[in-house]
């Protein structure tokens, strides 16, 4: 890990002296055990606040949006592949960012540790290899990483970049292939138990637009939500304009999410909001054959037409 | 002051019998994290926890309340107030630091003019707050002038001595309250202590960061361009603002089916865009470190200003729930310690 963060220092530091990019968009670290956060690096002696863990949990992609400046960015899988979505989709022009391409073994999610823990109170923590040993005032516990990743880093098939200027480490293992385990047991329950699953999720809901704004891909400048005049929707935490929140965030998402699970790390409340988004990827790949951030010369289904588009879902909901 | 004992193992027992006169809000544990919800049965409550998710501010002020409700038919418009909770309210086991939230909400609505629906409610409350023997990360209370065993703000207040907690009473609702009850009284010894529970507590949280004459420094830092490199990472969400114990902006909208419709008080947060976008287009705070701007000088130099206490308890929320980890604690520091050097 050493190797790796002095790699990824290294860069920054040449591309901030060489002039080639105004700001590097990586990781340092957080104020509390299990956070690692965001930081903007400026100068080449500023380089060394660069970090990388099990916890750099947020999709940096987010922030490349309606910047002028050129930017460095420190991007792991899904990181890249967002990134990817917003060059097609012309958010972000390729030029202007230089990617130092991080591969990844998950992050670690820390609302599962907590939970594992109850009551206990976590001094520190550290990562070693395959397990972190966590300490507190009156205990040590060690727990396997790989038993407590974030459900996305559980499925990710794309662990290592999938564009970048510069690969800052060694390429890790890809698990093989697309499945959906956890949305094909799901459409396998009944109308009424779907809609009472759902439903629950969405009565915890605050409003707080975390999952929004911490998704790279929802970028709208003014969001439907936001909008006054017309106002789409109600503004309270009725059930209903809840759920329409989400779903219209879904659709909207459809064929451009990439999975990150930033959404789902981003709420304080640990809604189930990747269900929606997942079964929706599910849907695409199987009627367009098309999987978000991979591919820059694929034309994303959703921007195009086809005589030949698959109309099942249309003529046979 | 008077003081009570009462055992663990007779809580729920406790909580049971209140349930009777009462809408008892309690710690449950849900989903992984603890929240205040009504409970049915001494049962549902935990007071083994640490602090709950949202802070406790909804029962009081909650996140969408209806206002009135009003129909219009040919004589003219008829509006229903909204209906009342008949029983008194009971919040069990609230942390110290929400209980200065719940104060600093007192200060917003019960004074002049006075919002009857919150009014309503917080007369009818009785506060039983639960001292604190070990700080989570992200608590700083005493950094901002409270204490993880401060009850001032409760009507009764538990400091846990091992196999029992000691019951301070703290007001006269307090002792109307446990009237009822067949408690023995705590023995000096025992009070005692739980004072030393008390200060051992207090002195295991150091203060994190000096607030002292934050007023004027946030004041002359105004314009500074520091809040917008402090801000940078900031995605704009209202984690902070919801989770809050303090925060109590509200925005009232209506809504309304053909002849039926509602006026509704619902949260609002200083940390959206909406939030000072004037109807016309322009928006006096059109950047996230303007937005972060307001909410830290709101706890940190108006209301204190215009309420005489700080708008912040140091609950930690916002620490440990930001998405980015924007930590307030550290924010104050660069602030404060920096000067206006920078």
């Amino acid at each position: 890990m050493d190797a790796l963060i002095n790699r990824i220092r290294g860069i920054a530091r040449d591309l901030l002296r060489e002039g080639k990019v105004d700001v590097v968009i990586g990781f340092e670290e957080g104020t509390i055990p299990f956070h690692s956060r965001p930081c903007f690096v400026r100068s080449p002696d500023e380089a060394d606040r660069l970090i990388w863990n099990s916890f750099c949990e947020n999709n940096l992609a987010t922030y490349v949006v309606k910047r002028n400046e050129r930017m460095g960015i420190v991007a792991k899988g899904c990181d890249t592949r967002a990134l990817l979505e917003l060059i097609k989709e012309r958010q972000v022009i390729r030029d202007q960012i230089y990617i130092i391409g991080v591969p990844c073994e998950g992050m670690i999610d820390r609302v599962r540790v907590e939970a594992e823990l109850r009551n206990r109170s976590i001094q520190t923590v550290e990562v070693r290899e395959g397990t972190f040993l966590i300490m507190g005032k009156d205990f040590e516990k060690e727990l396997e990483i790989k038993e407590f990743l974030y459900p996305s880093c559980q499925v990710c098939t794309r662990k290592n970049p999938v564009i970048y200027d510069e690969l800052a480490g060694e390429e890790v293992e890809e698990s093989v292939g697309e499945t959906y385990p956890d949305i094909e047991s799901f459409e396998g329950f009944s109308d009424e138990k779907r809609w009472q699953y759902f439903s629950e999720e969405m009565s915890r809901c605050i409003r707080c637009y975390a999952c929004r704004n911490a998704c790279p891909l929802c970028y709208c400048t003014e969001c439907f939500v936001d909008a006054s005049n017309p106002q789409w929707i109600g503004k309270s935490i009725d059930e209903s304009d809840t759920a329409l929140f989400h779903i219209m965030r879904a659709f909207h998402l459809a064929g451009r999410c990439v999975d990150c699970g930033a959404c789902e790390r981003a709420c304080p409340l640990g809604i189930d909001i990747r269900k929606l988004n997942r079964k929706l990827s599910k849907d695409v790949l199987a009627l367009f054959n098309y999987k978000a951030g991979i591919s820059l010369d694929e034309v994303a289904p959703l921007a195009t037409y086809r005589p030949d588009d698959s109309e099942a879902f249309i003529l046979e909901p | 002051m008077k003081a009570k004992i009462i055992r663990k193992k007779d809580i729920s027992g406790f909580l049971d019998r209140l349930i009777q006169a009462y809408r008892v809000y309690a710690p449950v544990m849900q989903n992984g994290y603890f929240l205040f919800k009504t409970i049915k049965s001494g049962s549902e409550a935990s007071l083994n926890y640490h602090n709950t998710k949202m802070s406790p501010k909804d029962i009081l002020f909650p996140q969408s309340e209806v206002l009135f409700r009003y129909q219009l038919d040919k004589r003219g418009v008829e509006i229903d107030a909204p209906a009342q909770d008949e029983r008194d309210l009971v919040i069990f086991g609230i942390r110290p630091c929400d209980v200065r939230g719940i104060q600093a909400l007192d200060k917003v609505f019960s004074k002049n003019p006075k919002d009857p629906y919150f009014e309503e409610r917080r007369n009818r409350t009785v506060i039983v707050g639960l001292g604190c023997k070990e700080n989570h990360n992200g608590c700083f209370c005493t950094a901002v002038g409270g204490g993880p065993c401060a009850d001032d703000g409760s009507d009764l207040f538990l400091i846990d001595i091992g196999d029992e907690y000691l019951i301070r009473v703290i007001s006269d609702k307090g002792e109307v309250f446990l009237k009822g009850e067949d408690l023995p009284d705590a023995e000096t010894q025992k009070i005692a202590f739980a004072a030393v529970v008390a200060e051992k507590a207090q002195d295991a949280l150091r203060p994190c960061v000096e607030v002292q004459g934050s007023e004027d420094i946030l004041t002359q830092r105004f314009n500074d361009p520091v809040w917008d490199v402090i801000s940078e990472k900031c995605i704009g969400c209202g984690v902070c603002t919801y989770l809050c114990p303090t925060c109590h902006c509200f925005d009232i909208c209506d809504e309304a089916v053909n002849k039926e419709g509602k006026g509704i008080r619902i949260w609002d947060s200083c940390q959206y865009p909406l939030f000072t976008r004037q109807a016309s287009g322009p928006n006096p705070r059109d950047t996230v470190g303007k937005r972060m701007r307001q909410r830290i000088m709101h706890k940190f130099v108006y209301f204190p200003d215009e309420q005489g206490m700080l708008g912040c308890t140091g609950c930690g929320r916002c620490v440990i729930e930001c998405p980015v980890n924007l930590d307030i604690r550290e924010v104050l520091n660069i602030l404060l310690r920096t000067g206006a050097a920078r």
